[in-house]
């Protein structure tokens, strides 16, 4: 009984965190967005410019993804590997 | 309905050395996708002239022209020597993510092969930092701009080839996360629509047709290929980086 608590609430904490890790794509979502607004902004001072800024904002996209992306790591770690981890040693 | 299950690589066999080197679909698959590009470098390469009169040479031309103005706009014309080594990177992992296109498990999407990648990347920055500053001005690097930071420039040291890694893995694998998943969905939702059709018309999954590729056209079209690029510039700018520092 105590070791089927302990698996319950093992569980249910990893599926929280996973759930709560993915807090983590409002930042980018955030970032992402203004990046691309300055760009139109960019783009309709100086229509000339547009392919430049156009690649330059979809890498700078890229890379301000990362912190989302780094949650969702953490959330897949968390779903799938950490049960088995914990779990096991019980 | 049908469970769905998101698995990693599978184990063809085990290589009974050093207590067993298991042989995933992961390493196969870049060997097949290595093969490809050396294929491919062969049949581009193959009876060059001086005056091309072939379009296979226009082609391969026109890519070293385009990884040379690259490597050299980014790192500086004294690097240009790191082209055919950015070149390898972006190829190999744009080929890698691209093969999901054709039903195989992407390379890519195994966290092992992108942090050997980064590992690679982190010791060849590591050289650049060495043979630039020498090794006592390498240590010196680490404690400015005074002693206390000494922690945190080691934590942000070691964090480059984490962040890279990440960043790349996270990317393919999110797209094949989510692939599973609206596939999955949408063939519990046909189901449900379309079940009461009689006979062999209600088995049919009206919904997976087509919705799918529009998924896979960012996925596994556009986030491959701009997680290649952005992999091999971030190892540019990093190795460029680290040759400016002391100047």
């Amino acid at each position: 009984m105590e070791l089927a608590n302990a698996k319950a609430i093992i569980m249910a904490g990893c599926a929280i965190g996973a759930g709560l890790s993915l807090i983590a794509g409002i930042g980018p979502g955030i970032g992402e967005g203004y990046a691309v607004g300055k760009a139109c902004e960019a783009i309709g001072r100086q229509p000339e410019c547009k392919s430049s800024v156009t690649s330059t904002m979809i890498m700078g996209c890229a890379i301000a993804e990362t912190t989302g992306i780094y949650g969702f790591v953490m959330g897949l770690l968390l779903m799938l590997l950490a049960p088995n981890l914990f779990i096991g040693k019980l | 309905m049908d469970s769905i299950s998101i698995t990693g690589a599978k184990i063809f066999f085990e290589i009974p050395i050093f207590g067993g080197i298991p042989i995933t679909e992961t390493q196969v698959n870049s060997w097949i996708v290595m093969l490809a590009i050396t294929i491919l470098c062969l049949v581009l390469t193959h009876d060059l002239k001086v005056r091309p009169t072939s379009k296979r040479q226009i082609i391969a031309e026109w890519i070293v022209e385009k990884v040379t103005g690259l490597v050299s706009g980014n790192m500086g014309e004294r690097f240009t020597y790191y082209a055919p080594f950015i070149c390898a990177i972006l190829g190999l992992s744009a080929f890698s993510s691209l093969s999901s296109l054709l039903g195989m498990y992407p390379p890519t999407a195994d966290l092992n092969t992108i942090a050997g990648w980064a590992i690679l990347i982190f010791c060849m920055i590591t050289y650049t930092k060495i043979k630039t500053s020498g090794f006592l001005g390498y240590l010196k690097g680490y404690t400015e701009p005074f002693a206390l930071f000494t922690p945190f420039n080691i934590l942000s040291e070691l964090g480059t080839p984490v962040s890279m890694a990440f960043r790349h893995f996270g990317n393919i694998v999110s797209g094949v996360v989510i692939s599973t998943l609206v596939y999955a969905a949408l063939a519990s939702a046909s189901t449900l629509l379309f079940g009461w059709l009689p006979g062999i018309l209600g088995k049919i999954p009206f919904l997976q047709v087509g919705i799918p590729a529009v998924l896979s056209v960012y996925f596994d079209l556009f986030s491959s290929c701009m997680q290649a690029f952005i992999f091999s510039m971030l190892t540019m700018l990093y190795i460029a980086n680290a040759a400016s520092a002391d100047e």
